[in-house]
């Protein structure tokens, strides 16, 4: 993945969507170097949803334009196999056991890796027999994870993947995001409204408030600016929230 | 992609095959072949079967995806929401096709006999032989249609049951009779076979008046599409021309001619009156009929066919075009 040092992971120009009367973004620019794991944080009602979904391709912009690893989101199958996908509350098919779902994946994927995707299975425990229904949350994000990963994306976008798993299964998931990160150089972008996650495996941080970005960079370079700042160490904690406080009207 | 769908499909596909062989052998082994009821209700199955079709396979099949969120897992895959979606129509859409054929013929094959006897073929049209196949088709691609729009599967079940149950009444109707050209054909009035009423319908005498309802011929294996009453010049009787000709006749309401409505017995001096009445206004007027023969039939079977699959791909049409605007 040494190429993809030079490109770009998210380019937004813009951007907005619209659902019906309600503007869920409306004009976000945005951009994302590659190579990274980006924690994306923000109120409720900011666009990380939308954000998120425009960049997997779920949904069409409005207004704008979005480039994803330079290509422009479900664009085709080759595209749509460049980047993985947990959505939000991690959907499975309730009635499709285990192996029944990375059956599925392997038909529906060139780039299935099989044996990884086994692997994963076995070191988390899973039964393959057991019906998808029958898992708890923190086992159905793992496969959701599973079948995101196995696929062997060039980008990973989890959507609120932790956000109704107990601290346990939260930083279990996480330690799997993270490994994958590790063995296989792919980039992730990652939303959540908890900082402690994001500390946990993020390198670049982005804020968004209300679809405007109000704090963007590698998460180290902004804390030593706010520490020369303020003179005095910070947390990354103090510096989301701080940045979330701020009147956007000045931007 | 079709393995995919196959993986989720086959065991429903598996419920409905199961059943129709089970009715293959009740039919063939248990039913006596000369029994009417059995002919009556194996009839009404393969008139439902579509509807059922629709509402079970097609409007859940996309529906339950939005429903349970479970759609942005699929999207999500290498595998573009057009091809998804073409692929989901194809194999549902070609397995509720095999499953009206196969029920079809089973009960085509059993009724054989007595349909043959009955020698009424088109009292059965919707029922028998490849009718079915194009009902079952244009059912299951509106369901999916349905599912792809509402987006929740109860809705969407019930939506395409209606819209079904109307296309379908409408296209036996009005559309039906207009595909081939009918069979004329002028016959005097018989004074002992024609009757008094409003033909049946359940409108008010205020919007439809009764007039003489002569009763068609016996014409073995066709469609009467039309019975009027008319004279040399084409027009129909009219209340006003029934009236004068014949002052009093309303007074007979609700007894019948000789023939028809003979459900109670009409006071003789009302059946002498409606009688005279016929002979009278028959010196002028006589029947039109217009019928499909029975020569029209399998014509008609191929159109039907050709109409719902017709309908179908155009359906299924909007349904790639909805699908990728989403």
């Amino acid at each position: 993945m040494n190429d993809s040092i030079n490109k770009t992971l998210l380019a937004a120009s813009g951007l907005g969507k619209r659902y019906r009367r309600r503007w869920a973004l409306s004009d976000c620019t945005l951009e994302i170097p590659a190579g990274r794991v980006v924690g994306l944080v923000g109120p409720n009602g900011a666009g990380k949803t939308t954000l998120l979904h425009l960049a997997a391709g779920l949904v069409a912009p409005t207004t704008g334009t979005v480039e994803v690893l330079g290509g422009r989101p479900g664009d085709g199958p080759a595209q749509l196999g460049r980047v993985g996908f947990v959505a939000q509350d991690t959907p499975v098919y309730s009635g499709l056991s285990v192996a029944g779902h990375l059956r599925m994946a392997a038909y529906l994927n060139p780039g299935w890796d099989a044996g990884l995707a086994r692997r994963r299975i076995e070191q988390l425990g899973l039964d393959p027999g057991q019906r998808a229904g029958r898992l708890s949350g923190g086992q159905r994000a793992q496969l959701a994870l599973t079948l995101a990963i196995a696929k062997r994306p060039e980008l990973l976008i989890l959507d609120e993947p932790v956000a109704s798993l107990d601290p346990l299964a939260r930083r279990e998931f996480l330690r799997s995001v993270a490994g994958t990160v590790a063995g296989h150089g792919t980039s992730v972008v990652l939303s959540s409204h908890l900082v402690a996650d994001l500390e946990l495996i993020c390198d670049y941080l982005v804020v968004l408030v209300a679809s405007r970005v109000r704090l963007a960079g590698d998460i180290t370079a902004l804390l030593a600016a706010q520490h020369r700042l303020s003179g005095h160490p910070v947390t990354l904690d103090d510096l989301v929230v701080s940045s979330m406080s701020q009147t956007g009207d000045g931007r | 992609m079709i393995r995919f769908t196959w993986l989720r499909f086959r065991a429903q596909a598996a419920v409905v095959a199961g059943a129709i062989a089970l009715l293959a052998v009740a039919a063939a082994g248990l039913l006596h072949r000369d029994d009417s009821t059995a002919r009556l209700w194996l009839g009404v199955l393969v008139d439902v079967a579509p509807g059922l079709i629709g509402m079970f396979w097609g409007a859940p099949l996309v529906a339950r995806e939005f429903e349970d969120g479970t759609f942005r897992l699929a999207w999500t895959q290498s595998v573009t929401r057009r091809h998804w979606m073409a692929v989901k129509l194809a194999v549902g859409g070609l397995a509720s096709m095999a499953a009206a054929g196969l029920l079809s013929l089973v009960v085509t094959w059993w009724a054989g006999p007595l349909d043959h006897a009955a020698l009424n073929q088109f009292a059965t049209f919707d029922q028998r032989d490849i009718a079915p196949v194009g009902y079952a088709a244009f059912a299951f691609t509106l369901g999916v249609l349905a599912g792809a729009l509402i987006r929740r599967t109860l809705p969407a079940m019930f939506v395409t049951l209606a819209v079904f149950v109307a296309v379908r009444m409408a296209e036996f109707t009005w559309l039906r009779p207009r595909l081939l050209h009918p069979v004329l054909l002028n016959l005097a009035l018989n004074p002992g076979s024609t009757g008094y009423g409003q033909g049946g319908s359940l409108l008010p005498v205020a919007f439809s008046s009764p007039t003489l309802e002569p009763n068609p011929p016996d014409l073995p294996n066709t469609w009467i599409t039309s019975t009027r009453i008319v004279n040399a010049h084409g027009e129909g009787l009219t209340t006003h021309v029934l009236d004068s000709a014949c002052p009093g006749i309303n007074r007979g309401r609700g007894g019948g001619g000789g023939g028809l409505g003979g459900h109670t017995k009409a006071p003789q001096a009302v059946v002498n009156t409606l009688q005279d009445c016929v002979a009278k206004i028959g010196t002028t007027y006589h029947q039109a009929l217009a019928y499909q023969p029975a020569s029209h039939y399998w014509p008609l079977q191929w159109y039907e066919l050709a109409i719902f699959l017709g309908g179908a791909l155009v359906l299924a049409a909007v349904c790639l075009r909805r699908i990728r605007r989403a």
